[in-house]
């Protein structure tokens, strides 16, 4: 999961090198924590929310191995 | 970015040898002059060879498929992709199996990635392109959907004598409608509200 996420914003900012995935597992969710270079911020959340939305629905609908639901956290 | 700096007898002598050792054609690299060299006397006295810095630009359009490539994997599918290039416009077909999980529902997982992809692509700013991901035909299906859809929806409306509202779709499935539309004698379309919660209104 960390993999498919680095994959779809590494391309998209200038800082590749910046950013960090955490992962937290809390009772009913596993929750990703995505934190970027504070220039590229905007390149990962677009005007409205528009490319974080977009973002989150790929990670979404990717299957994942636990029954646990799954939860992008942007920072 | 991959460059190297060859040197030959005159300029294009050299940007050739770089080519050849890039392994490429002139298409996919910028190539900087450093010394345009001198012939010299006799081409034997003061002769100066040519020296060229040649870098490999990166195809945007590789990269884009490659990007697709890399999700999908990391979703743990495997897919293959065909590439349609028709000037500005770039299709990339998407095959395999769960397929079905990938357009998710009305399209929405493939919608999203479609838009990922326009941003990796139109990154650099050099050249814009639109992008249409597809699936299996994906896309033909839903435009016929749309279509019988919007017909029902134009009677329903003149059924009712009422407006009658979708619900909201990205532009280009819009379009779809407003175009079937368009020629109907007793309806008209127009789209309210603001994105990505844009609808369509159908008024007798």
């Amino acid at each position: 999961m960390k993999a498919l996420i680095e994959s779809i914003v590494t391309p998209l900012v200038d800082h590749p090198e910046d950013i960090v995935i955490t992962e937290s597992e809390e009772e009913t969710k596993i929750v990703y924590h995505l934190k970027v270079n504070g220039d590229d911020v905007g390149k990962v959340i677009g005007k409205n929310g528009r490319i974080a939305k977009a973002i989150r629905t790929v990670v979404y609908a990717t299957k994942s191995d636990s029954k646990k639901r799954i939860y992008l956290d942007i920072m | 970015m991959k460059q190297i700096t060859a040197s030959g007898q005159t300029v294009e002598e050299a940007v050739q040898s770089a080519l050849e050792q890039l392994n490429t054609t002139k298409d996919h690299v910028e190539v900087e002059i450093i010394d345009e060299g001198k012939k010299g006397l006799l081409g034997l006295f003061g002769a100066k060879r040519a020296i060229v810095k040649v870098s490999l630009t990166k195809d945007p359009i590789v990269e884009a498929e490659k990007y697709i490539k890399e999700v999908i994997n990391n979703m743990n599918m495997k897919v293959d992709i065909t590439t349609q290039v028709k000037g500005k416009h770039i299709t990339f077909n998407l095959s395999g199996e769960n397929i079905a999980l990938l357009i998710g529902k009305r399209g929405q997982t493939l919608n999203a990635l479609q838009y990922l992809v326009h941003l990796v692509l139109n990154k650099d700013k050099k050249a814009y392109y639109t992008v249409t991901l597809d699936a299996e035909g994906y896309r033909g299906r839903r435009e016929e959907t749309l279509e019988t859809l919007a017909l029902r929806m134009a009677d329903k409306a003149l059924r009712l004598n009422k407006k009658v509202a979708l619900e909201p779709m990205p532009a280009y499935e819009r379009k779809i409608i407003h175009s079937k539309l368009q020629n109907h004698n007793s309806v008209s379309t127009y789209s309210d509200g603001v994105e990505p919660h844009r609808h369509i209104v159908i008024k007798p």
